[in-house]
């Protein structure tokens, strides 16, 4: 243990919600293994499309109980994307329940949880400290920064947020880009949304879409579209600790999740080097790596730190 | 319902004003507005003049300070508040909810718009931006369909306005950073999507190709037309086929559905388009004050005219339109 070592405690590891349209036995299977994982905080629940209920939010709840009975903490994450009265009526529903903390990714879920602690997701644009502290007033207790800002906003916040209050970094996985009313997934399959079929069940990691002169570029995931490149923060492990982030999100995936999860603790603690650890990410990824928003530069980009390492 | 309409610049405002606008919108020249293109909008003298045109044929001018701050520029958006309060303008359009924030606290009777750009979708959304800001218009994000839109409309206590006429942005606005993403620059934090400093042309053998930040978006044959080299518009592969993996070329235009629009009780209508020329801004304002008018004389019997549709057509990027997502289908 290195906890002498440095001023400020590591981050703890958060894993997000799943973001694709897994198969119930899949989504089970895949909790039961990542509560034997080192991951501190598990966020569940539908972000992406109201449409898929394989698990509803009962499911949910009852699964949050098993993962606070393991020593972790469950968060509850909420819709990304409001439009209807039925989601709506869900959204009203998961926020009215108290035993956990909520994730919010629309300002509807603000307005249902003003009052009580909760999370702000980084589809809520919280970009300054002006916005920081406005939601503080209103129950925040945790934020995730939105995925385009970078160090030095990071940095700025971090300096001007009140005390107990927790800043997220999306640390690993395809980056969250955009919403949309209509159906990527199903438009390429030349179906319309309200016949979709499901059909994003056939891409765990999304669908991928690449350039002319191919290279991977896109992944498209029903109404989000996210990068094909993964964002991967491990090379700034060290600066992201020094800043005093409170935890780092991991994004689930469909193969190799745990073992992530276990390179970012191993190289948090110092028992695994980051050249190591680099090497095992780059073999589990689907599209390669980046980082460029961390550093100030395009997403897709890659800092000369994640190229060394 | 009120006619909304664009001005990047000084002639494009007295356009607008000319033409039948009930009320123009414009931007600061700088960052804090989601259309900083270089050459575009106002500084002090233009505002001046332009306020005081529209003002003398009662026309009212809105000014959109709707990109995000982030801390290091934070004083930048304040002063762009301070500034359009000062001026005396008709609204300020708002997304950011510091900025918010800030803005009814320091000018509690200066009238609030939450912009486009605030991602509000539903009635708690704008029910929260109501309550702590006292917003008196949203401005709702191009996902709705029609009967979601009427739907808004009859649990929200504050007049939505619409997106009628322009590009169609097909991601929920405030929400998308594709174009960060390949640029490093986005509408959120630089007020511009695939800014023009970082796109490329190249015309090479295999096609005349686009690329934002170095990435490939569009590879077309010599001689096809090219749009505005918007990210979501482009070419690219899926499953070994090249399509428009997010949507085609073409502009949003709702004309046709004006009837059902002006039933839904939508508050206002707004054309986008405040990069566009000075002439597109007459046209377009014309064809829709024209429009707007029959519709509320005679709902019943309105039709579309023809030569309304052909003029738009010459001002329409991919000479394409489509009713986008308030048409169902769509989706």
């Amino acid at each position: 243990m290195d906890s002498m070592q440095s001023q400020t405690p590591r981050p703890r590891l958060s894993l997000g919600p799943i973001l694709y349209h897994w198969s119930r036995e899949q989504v089970l299977d895949f909790y039961a293994e990542m509560l034997e994982t080192p991951v501190d905080v598990i966020y569940l629940g539908e972000t992406i499309c109201s449409k898929r209920r394989l698990l509803r939010p009962e499911d949910y709840w009852e699964l949050a109980e098993r993962i606070v009975a393991a020593g972790k903490e469950a968060v509850i994450s909420t819709l990304a994307l409001i439009e209807s009265d039925g989601e709506l009526k869900t959204l009203k529903r998961i926020c009215a329940d108290e035993r956990f903390l909520v994730e919010a990714n629309d300002l509807a879920a603000l307005e249902f949880l003003e009052g009580r602690p909760f999370v702000a997701g980084h589809s809520i644009n919280l970009y300054n400290q002006r916005t920081l502290s406005f939601l503080v007033a209103r129950g925040l207790k945790r934020w995730v920064l939105p995925v385009e800002l970078g160090r030095e906003t990071a940095a700025d916040l971090l300096a001007a947020r009140a005390d107990g209050v927790e800043c997220e970094l999306f640390a690993f996985g395809r980056l969250p880009l955009a919403y949309s009313a209509r159906c990527f997934t199903a438009y390429n399959r030349d179906l319309p949304k309200d016949d979709c079929r499901f059909c994003c069940a056939d891409y765990p990691d999304g669908l991928l879409v690449a350039t002319q002169d191919g290279e991977p570029f896109l992944a498209l995931n029903g109404i989000q579209t996210q990068s094909a490149g993964t964002h991967n923060l491990l090379p700034s492990l060290q600066e992201v600790t020094r800043m005093g982030v409170d935890l780092l999100r991991i994004s689930p995936q469909s193969q190799h999740t745990a073992g992530i999860i276990e390179v970012f603790a191993a190289c948090l603690t110092g028992d695994m080097d980051l050249a190591s650890g680099m090497s095992k990410l780059r073999d589990w990824t689907p599209s390669g790596l980046c980082d460029g928003y961390w550093t100030g530069q395009a997403g897709i980009a890659n800092s000369p730190m994640e190229r060394r390492v | 319902m009120e006619l909304v309409c664009p001005a990047g610049n000084l002639p494009s405002l007295k356009a607008a004003v000319d033409n039948g606008a009930d009320a123009v919108y414009i931007g600061f020249r700088d960052d804090t507005n989601a259309r900083h293109f270089a050459g575009l909008n106002f500084g002090e003298k233009q505002i001046r003049e332009g306020l005081k045109y529209a003002r003398d044929r009662k026309v009212k001018v809105f000014v959109a300070v709707n990109t995000y701050a982030q801390p290091s520029g934070w004083s930048r958006w304040t002063a762009a508040v301070d500034r359009a309060a000062d001026l005396g303008v008709d609204a300020l359009i708002l997304a950011d909810m510091g900025v918010l924030d800030y803005a009814a606290e320091r000018h509690p009777n200066l009238n609030l718009h939450l912009s486009v750009q605030g991602s509000a979708t539903n009635p708690a959304a704008i029910g929260f931006m109501h309550r702590h800001f006292g917003i008196r218009r949203v401005v709702v994000p191009r996902v709705l369909s029609l009967a979601q839109v009427a739907n808004l409309i009859e649990n929200v206590e504050v007049p939505v306005e619409i997106f009628g006429f322009g590009s169609l942005c097909v991601m929920v606005e405030g929400r998308c950073l594709l174009s960060s993403y390949a640029s490093g620059q986005s509408p959120n934090t630089f007020g511009a999507c695939s800014p023009a400093a970082h796109v490329e042309w190249r015309d090479t053998p295999q096609g005349q190709e686009t690329r934002l930040g170095g990435v490939l978006i569009e590879r077309r044959g010599h001689g096809e037309p090219a749009g505005y080299p918007t990210l979501c518009k482009g070419r690219f592969t899926v499953e070994g086929e090249i399509r428009h993996a997010i949507e085609e070329p073409t502009s949003l235009n709702t004309l046709d559905i004006l009837p059902g629009i002006l039933a839904a009780g939508v508050s206002a209508i707004k054309l986008e388009g405040r990069q566009r020329s000075t002439r597109y801004v007459s046209q377009v304002t014309g064809v829709w004050r024209e429009a707007i008018d029959a519709c509320k004389r005679n709902p019943q019997a309105f039709r579309a005219k023809e030569s309304w549709h052909q003029t738009l057509a010459q001002v329409s990027e991919g000479a394409q339109t489509t009713i986008g997502p308030y048409h169902r289908p769509w989706h």
